[in-house]
């Protein structure tokens, strides 16, 4: 699509319609002004900022211990992902071992919410879609996972759990126990969400070949994580730069080939299987120690900068953190996925239909909290 | 029927008649009201049950109170009109959509006795008044002045009109096998075999065609939640907008008991006495089964996109209801024995479905398995740490 303005059907005028910040489908407070020819999209124009709080600027007023707390409100769907993003980022700029345990848990968090965030975009890509009950299927299996971050953390969302250095409290007496449930729970939610929903006949109809976007496309956009993987492309920062335990798990990184709506939403629901698979391990391997390196109360990093990423449930979120030696980062900017996701919408809107738009949007999955931070 | 009867008696022709069709006119109304409000309850229950939920629980026993609660709340609400609002048209068109879907009902026998008027050309009738809401649905759009209820306006009138054509089909169809249009002679000649066994293609397109001229799930292109946000319904609220569910309910349940009454023989049913009174509950019951499915329908399918509805009507649905006709009429050309209908019928029906079957999901089964291998083998060849374009 070129930047210039185009318009439909010679000697017809198009139709600006205005999609958002009110809207049912626009997941949040995103907002587009489409122009459209009948039922042809011809052009789209994003309007972002609904929701700017001006986060990155708020972290360097901020100690470290207290920036953990903005990450959770940046993704709110996978707030356990984005505290780990700040906590590595400092860790790596000061050179901390987090113990084992710890590390271990923090992959069994992470990848809990990277299920319960799947679930919640299988349910809204569902609703975009225009049925009514995979929003239920997806809720129920979020809401069982959201009870056990509760009996974790006391907070079903910003839980502000991991700390620098490790995390805030061990898991409670009767973990292991609800997690063996909630595991088996979720695998037959997921098998049931995928047979309500992937291979239906006119869900089928409406995601595939929609909204195209090739492999090159897709990295000259800056695509990340499912949005990516569905091209094919092979990036995921669990395997490419593994941090945590995640190089001594086995696990496959599930891609589509087509990079249409379809494969992006069959990528979540597959990459919801190797999260259990995930779990599965970390469960076997994990073992009792400390879950907290020897910080001080309040982190103090030397001077310098850093670069640290993760493969959160919408792609790689990194942050860019330079310290000057005090208790507050000197600059701290964020690489948000959705974001970049967001980027390559008017690219796939090519010749699509105003349905289309929803469910091209549904299926980049963004949250505005990380878009507008 | 009755009150006109007993009234005629006591105040002689024209006022006795007069005051007995108001008097039956709003009983029919009453009557589907209640049907209305007993849908909405089965609808939510349904779909709670689909979704692993209750449903309405709250309001009176297993929330069966809950359809009043909303009606009062509907009610009770203030109704907005918009400022550039075309005002007269606003108001009206809720009217023209009920109005057309109210009147149907006038000709639908509910039993063997209980009709208010048997017309002969009943079918005929009853399809010409189901067009006119469309007008109203297009007047609800434009004159909302909202490009989503313009849009949907304009969707309904695509929609209703092309999905028209296969209904008017497969009556046609019907009526030819009773040489009929009249509904009580159509059920009567159905008391042996229904035509759901004689014409199960009939059926189907009927089912399809009907759920898409009433607008439920796979079909609510115009409502279409997620896109034009309610369609022409948009800036409707209200005691407004209640008309527009109250009709749209009315027209599903006359869809069901049309299925009921041409494919499924309404009040007679094998092997039971003919009584009046179970007359009455077999057309009940056959109608809420065939509401349950459109309901069942609605828990679990997404919606079309209009393209692809257009070219299902267009493509697919029409030219069978043509191929339907032709076998109808082959059949009664010649004479065949009924299992020769049924069979040809079936097999169209099932290989029409099959090839659907393998255009639109057979590919995705087959790339399902593929795609497995090939991102297992990919991650094992390339060795876990590698970032490369896998084309």
């Amino acid at each position: 699509m070129t930047s210039e303005p185009q318009t439909g059907t010679p000697g017809t005028v198009d139709m600006m319609m205005n999609m958002g910040p009110q809207h049912p489908a626009t997941h949040g407070v995103f907002r587009m002004v489409l122009s459209i020819d009948g039922e042809r999209v011809i052009d789209m124009v994003p309007h972002i900022g609904y929701l700017h709080r001006g986060s990155e600027k708020l972290c360097e007023h901020e100690q470290y211990s207290q920036i953990i707390t903005l990450f959770d409100r940046l993704d709110y769907i996978a707030n356990f992902n984005n505290e780990l993003v700040i906590c590595k980022a400092t860790e790596k700029l000061m050179g901390l071992e987090v113990p084992d345990r710890a590390q271990y848990i923090r992959v069994i968090l992470c990848e809990l919410n990277r299920l319960a965030s799947h679930m919640l975009f299988y349910g809204t890509f569902g609703l975009d879609a225009g049925a009514m009950t995979p929003i239920m299927y997806g809720f129920r299996e979020r809401e069982r996972i959201q009870s056990l971050f509760e009996s974790i953390s006391g907070a079903r969302m910003m839980h502000n759990f991991f700390r620098i250095g490790g995390i805030r409290y061990d898991l409670p007496e009767d973990f292991n126990q609800r997690i063996t449930q909630l595991l088996n729970e979720l695998q037959k939610g997921a098998e049931k969400a995928d047979k309500l929903l992937t291979f239906n006949e006119v869900f089928l109809a409406r995601t595939r070949d929609v909204g195209i976007i090739s492999a090159e496309d897709a990295i000259a956009y800056g695509l990340s994580g499912p949005n990516l993987r569905a091209t094919g492309v092979n990036y995921d920062v669990r395997k490419s730069d593994p941090y945590e335990v995640y190089d001594r798990i086995d696990f496959d990184i599930p891609l589509g080939d087509r990079g249409d709506c379809w494969d992006r939403h069959y990528v979540r629901m597959r990459e919801m299987y190797e999260s259990i698979k995930i779990i599965r391990q970390c469960l076997e391997q994990i073992s009792e120690g400390p879950i907290m390196a020897p910080v001080r109360r309040i982190a103090r990093p030397p001077a310098g900068e850093v670069f640290a990423h993760a493969e959160n449930p919408r792609g790689d979120f990194g942050v860019y953190l330079v310290s000057t030696g005090g208790d507050k980062p000197y600059r701290l900017k964020m690489r948000p996925p959705s974001f970049c996701n967001l980027m390559a919408l008017r690219h796939m809107l090519r010749d699509a239909y105003i349905a289309d738009a929803v469910m091209i949007l549904g299926s980049l999955d963004i949250v505005l909290g990380e878009v507008d931070r | 029927m009755f009150a006109r009867d007993i009234l005629t008696d006591l105040l002689g022709k024209p006022w006795g008649e007069i005051i007995g069709l108001t008097i039956e006119l709003i009983g029919l109304l009453t009557a589907l009201s209640i049907v209305v409000l007993s849908l909405t309850w089965m609808e939510r229950k349904l779909l709670g049950r689909i979704q692993g939920r209750m449903g309405p629980m709250r309001v009176g026993f297993h929330g069966i109170l809950q359809p009043i609660a909303d009606a009062l709340k509907l009610v009770l609400k203030e109704d907005v009109v918009p400022g550039s609002a075309d005002k007269g048209l606003f108001w009206f068109a809720p009217l023209a959509v009920f109005v057309p879907s109210f009147m149907i009902w006038i000709t639908i026998p509910v039993s063997h006795d209980l009709v208010l008027a048997n017309l002969d050309m009943g079918l005929f009738y009853i399809i010409a008044f189901a067009v006119l809401s469309i007008t109203g649905l297009v007047m609800a759009g434009w004159s909302s002045a909202s490009k989503y209820a313009v849009l949907g306006g304009l969707r309904s009138a695509a929609q209703l009109i092309s999905y028209e054509i296969p209904i008017i089909m497969a009556v046609i169809s019907i009526a030819m096998m009773s040489q009929s249009l009249n509904l009580q002679v159509i059920v009567e000649a159905q008391s042996n075999i229904p035509y759901a066994l004689l014409q199960p293609l009939a059926l189907a397109i009927f089912l399809i065609a009907g759920v898409a001229e009433v607008g439920r799930t796979p079909f609510d292109i115009y409502f279409a939640e997620s896109e034009i946000v309610g369609g022409p319904f948009v800036e409707y609220s209200g005691a407004h907008w209640s008309v527009f569910f109250l009709a749209e309910y009315i027209n599903t349940f006359a869809i069901a008991i049309l299925v009921a009454l041409l494919f499924f023989g309404g009040w007679s049913f094998p092997l039971m006495p003919e009584i009046s009174a179970l007359g009455f509950l077999w057309v009940g019951l056959k109608t809420y089964l065939v509401i349950a499915v459109i309901f069942w329908l609605r828990g679990t399918l997404p919606r079309l996109r209009v393209d692809q509805l257009m070219s299902l009507a267009w493509k697919v649905i029409i030219p069978l209801s043509f191929v339907n006709i032709m076998i109808t009429a082959t059949y009664l050309y010649y004479g065949w024995a009924w299992p020769i209908l049924t069979l040809i019928s079936l097999s169209i029906t099932v290989t029409v479905s099959y090839m659907l079957y393998r255009k639109i999901t057979r590919p995705a089964l087959r790339t399902l398995e593929e795609r497995l291998a090939y991102a297992k083998s990919y991650n094992q060849s390339r060795g876990q740490s590698e970032v490369s374009d896998a084309r």
